[in-house]
């Protein structure tokens, strides 16, 4: 697997880390109310075989944070993004 | 057929030509009081636990495809008790109980074989941090020893003690660890249960739940509707597909973790040894092969296989402990697919609709905790109540922070 940053060009994965799924939202509240809120977005996952909205850091990179869709069953990229532009 | 010496002789003599087959291979019934989704070591462990200890035999085991073609058959066939934490190590000490007396409990072979699993260490710090781990396991009533460097010597005399970087300076060991012929524990489950009056179906997946004012009425499968009181999943690595078709969300990624295997040679390990500096663990087949793994790849997938930054690091920790491992060719390598949970414990637990039972999130190690997994997991369907074992394998301990989390390291999947 390689993974195209958008500032590095194609680069082996091994200069990448994983951080997980890119759709979890973050509560805007931290009140108790927003419990349930928090539990998903810290613990739950979708967690599909198939299209993955997910993060990586070009760690060994720029250090760049990018959103990258990958189907997980084959690891085929079909794109890759800034992940604050998409943000 | 009852296995025993009298019928090996008996079978010989008569050239072997009147072995029955080990399983039947039943049509579904109409209904069962239990369904379990999953014919790997756990589900099957579980079918026979529920027939053997609880006397549920009206049971049916549905399976996607052949017996023992999943995790149970991928696995690099450890078993071993040290862990640390008191959620842990009572379950896993039983599990090794159990596994000490399946032979007899199953009446099959499945070459328990309790050579030993070895962990390193390369300073005093680790020493520290094993000597604490060991007298968790001992408190526990696991058995664990801590050796020096000449008795690390002793046992594998080819590893390197020189590394510059990473010294050996003694070990962990755990005698009664060791490994089991990981086809045969499936294939022993399987019969056991079949004795029972266990239906084990195969090439038939569940495809929907049917749920009708939140209790489980039956599963929908290849094979058709198939009704059942209660429905238990079994289905580590695929979850979180599976518990979709129930409408639930599970604290759980699919990860992939490779396994290698080299040429046969003849025995040089005798013993299974962990690198304590990297991820490295490394046993002997009895084919001769060295079979090996290390980290988990570390990102979402479902393709059982993994890519080549991990194969990389599994050899340099390879090469770090026994440098002559790099004489050798692979001749294979593969990959299974896992439910790395959020706090990097299992789950074992009932679901928010009736009826629906779950069992999964075994990180990379589901393989050693097969009869416990079952045994607890058969409580749970017979009586309703987690067994006291099993007990903090719960959903609602992400949701109230009493997370099993062995390596401190937080929500994130992939540093378990």
């Amino acid at each position: 697997m390689r993974i195209t940053c958008p500032y590095c060009g194609t680069r082996n994965l091994d200069e990448f880390t994983y951080r997980g799924d890119a759709t979890v939202k973050r509560p805007e509240s931290i009140e108790e109310t927003a419990r349930d809120a928090w539990v998903d977005y810290v613990y739950l996952r979708d967690n599909p075989a198939g299209p993955h909205k997910e993060l990586w850091h070009h760690s060994a990179g720029c250090h760049a944070w990018l959103e990258v869709t990958r189907d997980t069953t084959t690891h085929e990229i079909t794109a890759v993004d800034r992940a604050a532009k998409v943000r | 057929m009852r296995y025993s010496i009298a019928s090996l002789f008996a079978n010989a003599l008569t050239g072997n030509r009147n072995w029955k087959p080990v399983w039947r291979e039943p049509d579904p019934k109409p209904s069962y009081d239990v369904v379990i989704v999953g014919g790997g070591g756990h589900g099957l462990a579980t079918a026979h636990y529920l027939a053997k200890e609880h006397g549920i035999t009206n049971v049916a085991v549905i399976e996607k495809s052949y017996l023992g073609s999943g995790n149970v058959g991928r696995n690099t066939t450890i078993v071993r008790s040290n862990y640390l934490l008191p959620g842990n190590e009572p379950f896993y000490e039983w599990s090794m109980k159990l596994w000490e007396g399946l032979e007899k409990d199953i009446n099959y072979n499945a070459m328990v074989s309790q050579r030993g699993v070895l962990n390193v260490f390369h300073s005093d710090g680790q020493r520290d941090a094993f000597v604490r781990r060991g007298n968790a396991m001992r408190f526990h009533g696991a058995d664990a020893e801590l050796l020096d460097k000449e008795q690390v010597r002793a046992l594998v005399p080819f590893v390197d003690f020189e590394n510059a970087r990473f010294p050996i300076k003694g070990g962990l060991y755990q005698p009664r660890g060791g490994t089991v012929r990981h086809d045969a524990v499936v294939w022993g489950y399987a019969r056991s249960a079949d004795q029972h009056g266990v239906d084990i179906i195969q090439n038939c997946a569940a495809t929907g739940f049917r749920i009708e004012n939140g209790r489980i009425v039956g599963v929908e499968t290849e094979k058709g509707f198939i009704g059942a009181k209660k429905v238990a999943l079994s289905v580590a690595g695929s979850s979180s597909r599976v518990a979709a078709m129930a409408g639930m969300r599970l604290p759980i990624e699919a990860h992939v973790l490779q396994a290698f295997v080299t040429e046969g040679i003849k025995p040089l390990l005798d013993t299974v040894i962990t690198f304590g500096a990297g991820h490295f663990y490394c046993s002997q087949s009895d084919k001769g092969g060295l079979v090996f793994g290390g980290d988990i790849d570390g990102y979402n997938t479902y393709a059982q296989r993994g890519n080549l930054p991990v194969v990389e690091d599994v050899a340099e920790g390879g090469m770090a402990l026994i440098p002559a491992i790099g004489r050798l060719r692979i001749l294979r390598s593969w990959g299974g697919l896992l439910d790395m949970s959020m706090d990097g414990s299992p789950i074992i637990d009932q679901t928010h609709i009736d009826g629906l039972y779950f069992n999964g999130g075994w990180c990379y190690g589901g393989f050693k905790a097969t009869p416990a997994a079952g045994w607890c997991f058969a409580h749970l369907i017979a009586t309703g109540q987690s067994h006291p074992f099993a007990s903090a394998y719960r959903f609602d301990r992400f949701a109230s922070g009493r997370v099993i989390d062995e390596k401190g390291m937080g929500a994130q999947p992939n540093l378990h």
